[in-house]
């Protein structure tokens, strides 16, 4: 059984016990621990079952690689899946439960897939599924999403409470991973005057020297960390950061870290996670190894772990993973685990060594110990369940002929270290294959390069490949003093003197035994979370997948949470083997950030809730809102859509808006539209190129109603042209284009015509603009008094400035709805008191507020086309009958060329037309006018859609616009709409009928607007 | 005057720093092609040195910050804007220059406190580090989402200015930003 | 994630802080040009693998238009420079030639 030793663990405080629960059982751990060390202290080797067979999983791995140990994490709105237990510290009142098991983690209906394992082979999916079509959306997914998947997705309606944040550092290097390489890197390029930022994914610095012993310039190598992080502490110019995990490297140098601020003490003050943003000019990454698993008969039994973890449990937190521990290696390092299990007081019944020589000095320390080495043998398979009761060996060059039954409760393998490349990889680092360490490791001479075409990532230590004591720290000395140089920083290498013991050469061994059955390659698991087996692959081989990146979905081998960290090389390696191709020749695949799975919150940052994204406020939004506004958004604006009175539905409100409008008063916040100065004494010149209209000839104290194309000759946006100045003109844009519109002018300007004498300023949020419309609205600007607007002094299509009611104002004698109309702009900040005192002095009128429906109602009565209704990036003035708005005197304006093109000049373009339903019903909006017959896809011709569509209160029917071919000539022409409700399963379609009609339903003489 | 109501008006949060809307700010666009004599005649009008690029300069209540190479950004009380825009007028007559009455289209807020460059770090991708960041400096840059200008005004003191219609959206992020628990000690306090 | 110096304001401009505009050093065609120049115009880019000139807007900074030369395969930057021009300055063009010595403008 596993249990907490007597004594030890060099990061626990057994002063501190802390409780917590785990599927429902209340465990105690201590200070230090993490789930995982804690649940194997309380003998819960159990963990989880594996996603496709359901097959039992306990911990294999001490940290970031751990791919069964998954646990969810928390409870309602902190509830979160798929943790892994290896790196989840332990915090009093911890609650965690196991994951895809049903009915319960001891008794699991889906264990029978593992009986029907060999009907579950490679692919299987693929294969089985794919006929008859329709049982896939009905039978087979449901069933296979219920009894396949990880942890569950947190309920729909439950917030995280937690919050989260984003952290832009600039720092000149930045060290991935606080071992002894990182420690000694962050130390040399510090003591060179760099600006470092070394980060840790770990709560420890340090790594794995501490547990795997040797000496550091005569020291301990944990008294070698402790001084020398106090030693950086006290450096200004380094900065250090536990808990920060390096995710991912990007272009240019540009990083995300991962910080987990409070996952350790939940609901502390404070963001839960930051992500960094890091820019950086030299990256050192000190990422260590992660050591690989073999491929034996059972390796996926609980009680199968790493030989490394187990000696981390051990040294780290005084935890043993059993008693009888069988040792199962192709190399050295995994002597150092039995030596320090025997010296733990733990049986250690034998060493199989699959090296026919066994190895060295390390060899040596375990015999005198007393432990028994076997040099040849493997594993032929390991017995047991739920758990390790013991393993059958055999010789390693065999087929696995059964040698001896060992009994034993746990097993320690290792298939030797690969280096943890990820980081190097991300930005295009190349892999050169070590065969003497069986190793992809970084290849110097094709380094990721920066904005200057220089490597700007090294790597440090183990990373690198390099693992012995003092290789690491001679290696990370170098990788340090590369980037202090690469910084412009003086630095000379001067390694701190390192002793471990050396090792002898591993053997590489991709298969246990060599020559393993068919039916111990069924049981031979390379990638644990998603159950791939050395079969599995040799299958995917046979079949003809010779690409690793088609091997690795086909099989799914590598995509799990843990991205194949433990079972990447060998199931290439096995994929290698079955092709007949040399390792490197088959090559790895591709390294994609995050290092680690990181939280959807942190990629949010502040992002959530009232400040997801900007809402753009007019200085009237707090007025709208307390009149109880229903709002429609517009670009980032949040609009009034109506104003519904209480218990007034919105349709009703708009129809009520829009008669008072109509028959006495009513105001608009127009304050989102564009307004851009344009000013200089080509000013004219470049708005003759903007506009299709002439604009240089507008006279000072005139408006026009312009637009504006694209050099595609489509129309991109319109509004009411002002001249304000001999020099200056003021454009009115819609209220999504403004700023792109101002854009659009600067691009011309600063990059094709720069030497024009052109400024132009961007005034939408200096005024507050408010439409005053309706046959009142001149007796309501004259109670305020302060300008002369009569139809003499202020005639349509003219502005004025001057005071109303004390507040400086221009007023634009312009109109969008039909009626006698004022537009009146007012500096923002008076913006709020001016609707006050229109209120006030309108109620003489009634005066309405009105929304953004009513004004589309208005406009589309008047036949007013409206950008993104009517246009849609593919439509051209001329189809809106508009062409007398386009200058026939001009040389040249943005667009006129491309509307000369022959699709352009077509005759038979969709045009513009109105439409009213022979019933008075509403047309559907967007529907098509169906024309006969069918194109070559089978689809059903058209001939025309509708582009805007709305009940008319003023003429109490239906009114729409919309684009119909030869539409201007076929007036009084009776068309088939499709109808919003269809049964596509009818051939024919369900059809509204409406006519042709001109699209201008209301007052077509303009007698309302100009009076 | 009663009628001005600046955006947020006095709205305070006090968190790791304090961030206070500020009363309405007499703000006038200036833009014009950069000449000896242009600068001369500015420093001369105004009383204030012309402004080094991505910087500021002031004295009492007006201030000049350099905003792009043909445009700078005048401060100055509220109810001086037309006089001011007289003055310009006299003094460059006939020059293509644009002065322009911005004052009620940009917010600005008064961020104060010694994390000041840890809480702007957590929103602004531009460098906040004292050795890139000096005051003096203008940083035009962007506040999570929106596009915000920064003027640090002293080593613990900044001011900020945005577009009026997003200020509540700025008031809110940096709000958010200062929740005391946040601390994060990069650019030391 | 590039970073780019802003040659109008000097700043160095994160990604997300500049707007792309597309190939730059583009000839506009306008009335009385050819239907194929027209196409060329509107339609036709170079999209190579490896030097681009291209089009930036430090749209959350100084507001101008800048042009970049750059690899984007390496993602090297040879050079920034003001949009008032029809082709890179000496020094990027050097700066190209030493990684690509057969490169040529609009080649």
């Amino acid at each position: 059984m596993s249990t907490r030793l007597a004594k030890g663990g060099r990061l626990t405080d057994r002063s501190k016990q802390i409780g917590f629960t785990f599927n429902g059982k209340r465990f105690t751990g201590f200070a230090g621990d993490t789930l995982a060390s804690a649940l194997l202290a309380n003998d819960q080797m159990l963990l989880g079952r594996s996603f496709k067979y359901h097959r039992p999983r306990g911990v294999v791995a001490s940290g970031a690689e751990e791919p069964n140990a998954l646990v969810g994490l928390g409870q309602g709105a902190r509830f979160e899946p798929d943790q892994r237990a290896t790196t989840t510290e332990l915090f009093d009142g911890l609650v965690a439960d196991s994951q895809n098991h049903w009915p319960s983690l001891e008794f699991d209906v889906g264990e029978v897939n593992a009986k029907l394992a060999r009907f579950l082979p490679a692919g299987f999916y693929y294969k089985t599924f794919l006929w008859p079509r329709a049982f896939w959306k009905h039978l087979y997914e449901p069933v296979i999403r219920r009894s396949a998947g990880l942890g569950k997705a947190p309920h729909p309606e439950v917030r995280d409470i937690d919050r989260y944040e984003h952290f832009h550092a600039h720092v000149d290097l930045l060290i991935v991973g606080g071992g002894v390489a990182g420690l000694q890197a962050a130390k040399a390029a510090g003591a060179a005057g760099a600006q470092v930022l070394l980060i840790e994914q770990g709560a420890h610095w340090g790594g794995r020297a501490p547990v795997d012993g040797g000496t550091i310039d005569g020291m301990a190598a944990a008294d070698w960390v402790a001084r020398t992080v106090a030693e950086l502490e006290t450096m200004e110019n380094v900065r250090l950061r536990l808990r920060c995990m390096g995710a991912g490297v990007y272009d240019h140098g540009y990083v995300l870290g991962y910080e987990r601020v409070t996952d350790h003490k939940p609901g502390a003050h404070g963001p839960r996670h930051r992500l960094w943003r890091i820019r950086c000019k030299q990256i050192v990454a000190a990422t260590g190894a992660i050591e690989r698993p073999l491929s034996f008969a059972g390796n996926d039994v609980p009680g199968v772990m790493l030989a490394s973890a187990l000696r981390d449990y051990v040294v780290n937190y005084g935890v043993s993973a059993g008693d009888r521990t069988v040792v199962v290696t192709n190399n050295d390092d995994a002597y150092r685990t039995a030596i320090v299990l025997k010296k733990a007081g733990l049986a250690v019944p034998v060493i199989l060594d699959a090296r026919p020589l066994g190895g060295g000095a390390l060899m040596e320390e375990a015999r005198a110990l007393g432990i028994r080495v076997e040099p040849g043998r493997g594993i032929a398979k390991v017995l047991g369940g739920k758990r390790v009761t013991g393993v059958a060996t055999c010789l390693q060059a065999g087929e696995g002929s059964v040698l001896e039954e060992i009994p034993c409760d746990a097993v320690a393998m290792s298939g030797g270290w690969s280096p943890v490349v990820h980081l190097w990889s991300h930005c295009g680092g190349k892999l050169a294959w070590d065969a003497e360490n069986a190793v992809f490791r970084p290849d110097p001479t094709r380094a990721p390069t920066g904005a200057d075409g220089a490597p700007f990532l090294g790597t440090a230590g183990a990373a690198s490949g390099a693992f012995h004591l003092s290789d690491t720290l001679a290696d990370a000395e170098k990788a340090a003093v590369a980037a202090a140089e690469a910084l412009g920083h003086a630095a000379t290498a001067a390694p701190p003197q390192a002793e471990a013991a050396s090792e002898a050469a591993l053997l590489p061994v991709w298969l246990m035994p060599q020559g393993a059955r068919a039916e111990l390659r069924m049981k031979a698991f390379l990638d644990y979370q998603n159950d791939v087996k050395v079969s599995d692959v040799q299958l995917a081989a046979r079949e003809g997948y010779e690409s690793v990146e088609h091997t690795k979905r086909y099989t799914t081998l590598g995509m799990a949470t843990d991205q194949g960290k433990l079972s990447n090389i060998n199931g290439l390696a096995v994929l290698s083997d079955a092709l007949g191709t040399p390792v490197p020749q088959v090559g790895t695949t591709t390294f994609r950030p995050p290092y680690t799975p990181i939280s959807f919150g942190a990629i949010a940052g502040e992002a959530r809730g009232e400040i997801f994204q900007p809402l753009r406020r007019t200085p009237m939004q707090d007025l709208h809102e307390s009149n109880h506004a229903a709002w429609e958004p517009v670009g980032q604006w949040r609009r009034p859509y109506c104003y519904p009175h209480p218990g007034e539905a919105k349709r009703d409100a708009v129809n009520r808006e829009i008669n008072a409008t109509r028959q006495s008063l009513g105001i608009l916040d127009a304050s989102t539209l564009g307004k851009i100065l344009v000013k200089g004494p080509d000013a004219g010149r470049f708005l003759d190129m903007m506009y299709t209209n002439m604009m240089s000839t507008l006279p000072v104290g005139k408006c026009r109603y312009g637009l504006m194309c694209n050099e595609n000759g489509f129309l991109m946006d319109d509004g009411v042209v002002v001249r304000l100045s001999e020099d200056s003109w003021l454009c009115h844009t819609t209220s999504g284009g403004a700023d792109h519109v101002h854009a659009h002018m600067e691009d011309w300007l600063q990059c094709e015509w720069w030497d024009w004498k052109v400024f132009t300023a961007n005034l939408t949020e200096q005024y507050a603009q408010i439409a005053v419309v309706g046959p009142n609205a001149r007796n309501l600007l004259e109670t305020l008094g302060g300008m002369d607007v009569s139809k003499e002094a202020l005639p349509f299509m003219t502005w004025a400035e001057g005071a109303l009611a004390g507040t400086p104002a221009r007023v634009y004698r312009i109109s969008f709805s039909g009626e006698l109309s004022y537009e009146i702009a007012v500096p923002a900040n008076r913006g709020r008191a001016f609707w006050g005192k229109l209120l006030e002095a309108g109620r003489a009128w009634d005066i309405t507020p009105y929304g953004t429906e009513a004004l589309h109602v208005m406009r589309a009565e008047k036949g007013f086309i409206m950008i993104g209704d009517e246009s849609d990036g593919t439509v051209i003035p001329q189809d809106l009958g508009l062409s007398w708005a386009i200058s026939k005197k001009k040389a040249d304006f943005l667009g006129k060329r491309a509307q000369e093109r022959t699709d352009m000049a077509r005759d038979d373009r969709w045009q513009l037309v109105g439409l009213e339903t022979l019933d008075g019903s509403v047309l559907p909006d967007g529907a098509y006018a169906i024309a006969p017959g069918r194109n070559a896809n089978g689809q059903r011709n058209t001939q025309g859609r509708v582009t805007s569509t709305y009940y008319s209160p003023t003429l109490k029917k239906g009114i729409a616009m919309g684009l119909v071919r030869h539409g201007p000539d076929r007036m009084g022409e009776v068309l088939g709409f499709t109808a919003e409700e269809q049964d596509h399963t009818d051939d024919k379609p369900t059809l509204v009928e409406a006519r042709i009609v001109s699209p201008v339903f209301y007052d077509p003489e303009g007698e309302k607007q100009n009076v | 005057m009663s009628d001005v109501m600046a955006p947020l008006d006095g709205a305070r949060f006090d968190g790791l720093v304090t961030v206070e809307a500020l009363p309405a700010q007499g703000q006038i666009t200036l833009r014009c092609e950069v000449s000896d004599d242009y600068r001369a005649k500015l420093s001369g009008l105004l009383g204030l040195a012309f402004p080094e690029p991505r910087k500021a300069v002031s004295d009492g209540d007006r201030a000049l910050l350099w905003m792009s190479p043909d445009e700078l950004l005048l401060l100055l009380p509220y109810d001086e804007v037309p006089e001011m825009l007289a003055r310009l007028e006299e003094t460059f007559p006939n020059w293509i220059l644009l002065a322009v009455d911005v004052s009620d289209a940009r917010a600005h807020f008064r961020l104060s406190g010694a994390p000041l460059r840890d809480v702007l770090s957590k929103l602004v991708p531009a460098d906040m580090a004292p050795g890139a960041f000096v005051p003096g400096d203008v940083k035009r840059s962007k506040l999570a989402q929106v596009a915000a200008g920064i003027w640090l005004r002293g080593p613990e003191e900044a001011q900020l200015f945005c577009f009026r219609s997003v200020a509540d959206y700025a008031f809110r992020v940096l709000a958010t930003a200062a929740e005391p628990g946040g601390e994060v000690g990069f650019h030391g306090t | 994630m590039l970073t780019l110096p802003c040659p109008c304001c000097g700043a160095d401009a994160a990604e997300i802080e500049l707007v792309p505009g597309g190939e730059a050093h583009l000839k506009r065609e306008g009335p009385g040009a050819s239907d194929e120049a027209v196409e060329r115009y509107l339609f036709e880019r170079e999209n190579p693998k490896g030097v681009v000139l291209e089009r930036w807007r430090h749209a959350y900074g100084c507001g101008k238009w800048f042009l970049a030369a750059r690899d984007s395969v390496t993602m090297e930057v040879y050079g920034t420079y003001p949009a008032q021009t029809h082709e890179p300055p000496q020094e990027i063009r050097d700066r190209i030639a030493r990684r690509h010595p057969d490169w040529a403008q609009g080649a």
